[in-house]
């Protein structure tokens, strides 16, 4: 069968069992939306290519399988650096096709030419310039292989116009062998030896601590962690990338670690003596100074990513493998700890002296970030998906809503992408259309890429938007009221400009605005009735409230502070 | 993994602590690009690199690159190295267990003066004479790496000397074992 470079690209793409497209087309990807007529495929036409990249990201946290997005060259393709990068800190399985100049015009400086592989070299796990019709196929399975086996990551393809329009034999690869990929073998062997040495550290602990991190969600372990977490009675703490790998809700989970962590979580970690590290990498976030980060705590460390062992903290036992896989043979071999009495009660009264807390709003005051976010998950359904920008907002839904399964906290850690927020609850939506998908965003990362709620209508995406409205680039307000004297330098906003209700509506979405409790539980009523149009919701906040407990950055854990209503308690 | 004892650098050019890597790469456009930008994004040092089709099959090649293992530690080195994809294996050598070879190649300006002292030079430093003409010599050495700083040095009394040095390859000592990574 004779078909066009586009026509097995498309084909490619629904080999893979593509179901979505993320894309905006222009002069070099020209040839690859003609068969796109004619294909099964679904494409979703964004407002701009950062929608497609954090779409299709918000699309493969929210199912996890791939994303994949279609952009043409130039600014086309260097718009959507900055989601494939978010998508490389995050390790998201993400398969990103540019146009390209035709091959004959590379390096002659064409119009709307740009070196996308070379950009994007530091930043994708992969990337391939595809030089003939006949290597699309390969180059598609390769880096659908890729991005999702191993530690997942974004691949992009960069496809040349010519090789879009020249005919090929069609074939795909039938077999991994078929994809020319002889540098990549991602699995490994568990090593008996090192097993039995994490066997035997977890045997001798007293105080351990399960440090879960984003690659045990990867590797779909949140069953074996529940089972080896409660034969083991160890304390669980789950990262910013990890929220829902361990329901919030079990008495061992101790909530998040880190800057923004809960109290028990970080002192936890601080005091223990074994970190069962699973798919965590110890991120600056995380530890605060790294020289005084868990000074007393031996190190098990599992990653399917073996330059993960020692990059930041040097492990006692590093097993190279997946977080499933680990959690399996630690339960065959019978790991189990000391008896954790002393362990939890220790924990306990910290968990009991230093819970989250904020002050509860005054009747018609302005509202608190944390209550709107409790009041929105008071009535969500379960399953529920949350998205989230980056800032404020952020940490406190990754604090406040209590998260029960995998795959139902969609955000950006890595990279702090402000904007990540709508795109990515809208593909979160797409690949889950079944669920209701919130995105806790703030009015500064609103403003980067509210445009897609324009998408997001158009194609009857129903997601819905919380705009914790503090007027204010909120985290960085924070940090200049704290470590700069009050000095606020370039942070204001204005709480109505731009109007967001006008705006939502112009977008063809329902605008609703509460300042007080009353209206903040009525528009919650009100959001929840609509399941047909997205809805945005402007909730007035205080300004000056800030996240706590905090670790300044670069302080030691040990000197977190906790919300101010707990001080002098210590 | 544990990293093989320090060595003492037996020469001005190469780290205290240097490893040789040999890299077997695919032979694929942009792959070179791939290794030196994950050093530099890294804050990896590379001392010297050197590229040449693989002995056995054109559709590889082999880098030798010498790594300076203070900037960071050998296994952060290897391990980032092994993700590149186009990276097929690496074979760790350490100096001790390397037989390191490089090619120096310097023209020396000399006059009716100055010529005698190069040519015993170079017969002391078992370089040879590659070429000639009324006003220069060309000298090359094929020798150790120490060998050629020796060369190097002992050249800066003469003026205007223009000097080449490939970097080094390497291969394990009979008898000795490298560390493989595949
Ligand atoms: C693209 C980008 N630019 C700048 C920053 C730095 N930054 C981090 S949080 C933040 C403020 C976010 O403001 P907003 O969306 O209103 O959230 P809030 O903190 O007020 O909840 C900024 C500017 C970033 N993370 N990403
Ligand atoms: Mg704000």
């Amino acid at each position: 069968m004779q078909l066009t470079g586009a026509q097995a690209l498309i084909k490619s793409l629904e080999q893979q069992g593509v179901d979505t497209v993320f894309g905006l087309p222009g002069g070099a990807i020209l040839p690859v939306y003609d068969p796109l007529l004619d294909s099964s495929l679904r494409h979703i036409l964004v407002r701009h290519e950062q929608g497609a990249g954090h779409m299709a990201e918000g699309y493969a946290q929210a199912t996890g399988r791939p994303g994949v997005a279609m952009v043409t060259s130039g600014p086309g393709a260097t718009n959507i650096v900055t989601p494939i990068t978010n998508a490389h800190m995050d390790s998201t399985p993400l398969v990103v096709i540019t146009g390209q100049v035709a091959t004959a015009s590379i390096g002659l400086d064409a119009f709307q030419e740009c070196d996308i592989t070379g950009i994007t070299m530091g930043v994708t796990k992969h990337n391939f310039l595809v030089q003939s019709a006949h290597e699309l196929p390969r180059a598609v399975a390769a880096a659908f292989h890729l991005a999702t086996t191993g530690r997942p990551g974004p691949v992009l393809i960069d496809v040349p116009k010519d090789v879009a329009q020249s005919t090929m034999d069609w074939w795909y690869p039938a077999t991994v062998d078929e994809y020319d990929l002889p540098g990549y073998r991602p699995t490994i062997e568990l090593d008996e030896d090192d097993l039995d040495r994490a066997v035997a550290l977890i045997a001798a602990s007293r105080r351990p601590v399960l440090y879960v991190g984003g690659g045990t969600l990867k590797s779909r372990a949140s069953a074996e962690l529940l089972a080896f977490a409660e034969r083991t009675r160890i304390p669980v703490v789950t990262t910013l990338m990890a929220r829902g790998a361990f329901p919030d809700s079990h008495h061992q989970h101790l909530g998040m670690p880190g800057m923004h962590g809960t109290y028990a979580a970080v002192i936890a970690m601080q005091r223990s003596d074994l970190l069962l590290t699973l798919g965590a990498r110890f991120d600056d976030r995380v530890t605060g100074r790294i020289a005084s980060f868990a000074p007393d705590a031996k190190v098990v460390h599992v990653d399917i990513d073996r330059a993960e062992f020692g990059k930041i903290r040097r492990p006692d036992v590093a097993l190279q493998t997946d977080v499933a896989t680990a959690l399996r043979a630690f339960d065959q071999a019978g790991a189990r700890p000391q008896p954790l009495d002393d362990w939890w009660r220790e924990i306990d009264e910290w968990r009991e002296r230093y819970p989250l807390t904020y002050e509860e709003p005054e009747v018609d005051g302005p509202l608190r970030p944390q209550h709107v976010i409790q009041a929105i998950a008071e009535t969500a359904e379960s399953g529920t998906i949350v998205a989230s920008g980056v800032g404020q907002h952020q940490m406190w839904a990754a604090q406040y809503w209590p998260f029960e399964e995998p795959n139902t906290w969609i955000n950006s850690g890595g990279a702090g992408t402000m904007g990540f927020g709508v795109p990515a609850a809208i593909g979160a939506k797409v690949g889950r259309p079944d669920r209701t998908v919130w995105c806790i965003d703030g009015d500064g990362c609103f403003q980067m890429t509210a445009q897609e709620l324009v998408t997001a209508r158009s194609e009857g995406i129903p997601i819905k938007v919380a705009i914790l409205n503090n007027a204010y680039l909120g985290m960085v307000r924070q940090w200049q009221e704290m470590f700069y004297d009050e000095r606020y330098s370039e942070v204001y906003l204005s709480p109505d400009l731009p109007d967001y209700v006008k705006w939502a509506e112009a977008m063809g979405c329902v605008g609703l605005r509460a300042t007080n409790v009353k209206e903040m539980a009525d528009v919650i009523d009100e959001a929840n009735a609509i399941t047909d149009v997205p809805v945005v919701i402007d909730f007035r906040t205080d300004a000056s409230e800030k996240v706590f407990p905090m670790v300044p950055a670069g302080a030691s854990n040990d000197d977190i502070m906790v919300h101010p209503s707990q001080r002098g308690a210590r | 993994m544990t990293p093989p004892e320090p060595f003492l650098g037996d020469t001005v050019h190469t780290p205290v602590r240097h490893h040789i890597l040999s890299v077997l790469v695919e032979n694929k456009a942009g792959v070179l690009a791939r290794i030196a930008g994950m050093f530099a994004r890294r804050g990896f040092n590379i001392y010297s690199l050197a590229v040449a089709p693989a002995e056995s099959d054109a559709r590889f090649s082999r880098v030798t690159i010498v790594v300076d293992a203070e900037s960071a530690p050998l296994e952060q080195i290897v391990g980032q190295l092994d993700k590149l994809v186009n990276v097929v294996a690496i074979t760790d050598l350490s100096p001790q267990d390397a037989l390191e070879r490089e090619l120096l190649l310097a023209t020396v300006p000399v006059d009716d003066a100055s010529r005698g002292r190069l040519l015993d030079l170079a017969a002391g430093a078992g370089a040879s004479i590659v070429d000639v003409d009324g006003a220069a010599l060309t000298v090359m050495l094929a020798g150790t790496p120490g060998a050629c700083d020796a060369l190097e040095r002992s050249l800066e009394s003469f003026p205007d000397v223009e000097l080449h040095r490939t970097g080094r390859v390497a291969l394990p000592r009979l008898g000795r074992t490298a560390t493989h990574e595949e």
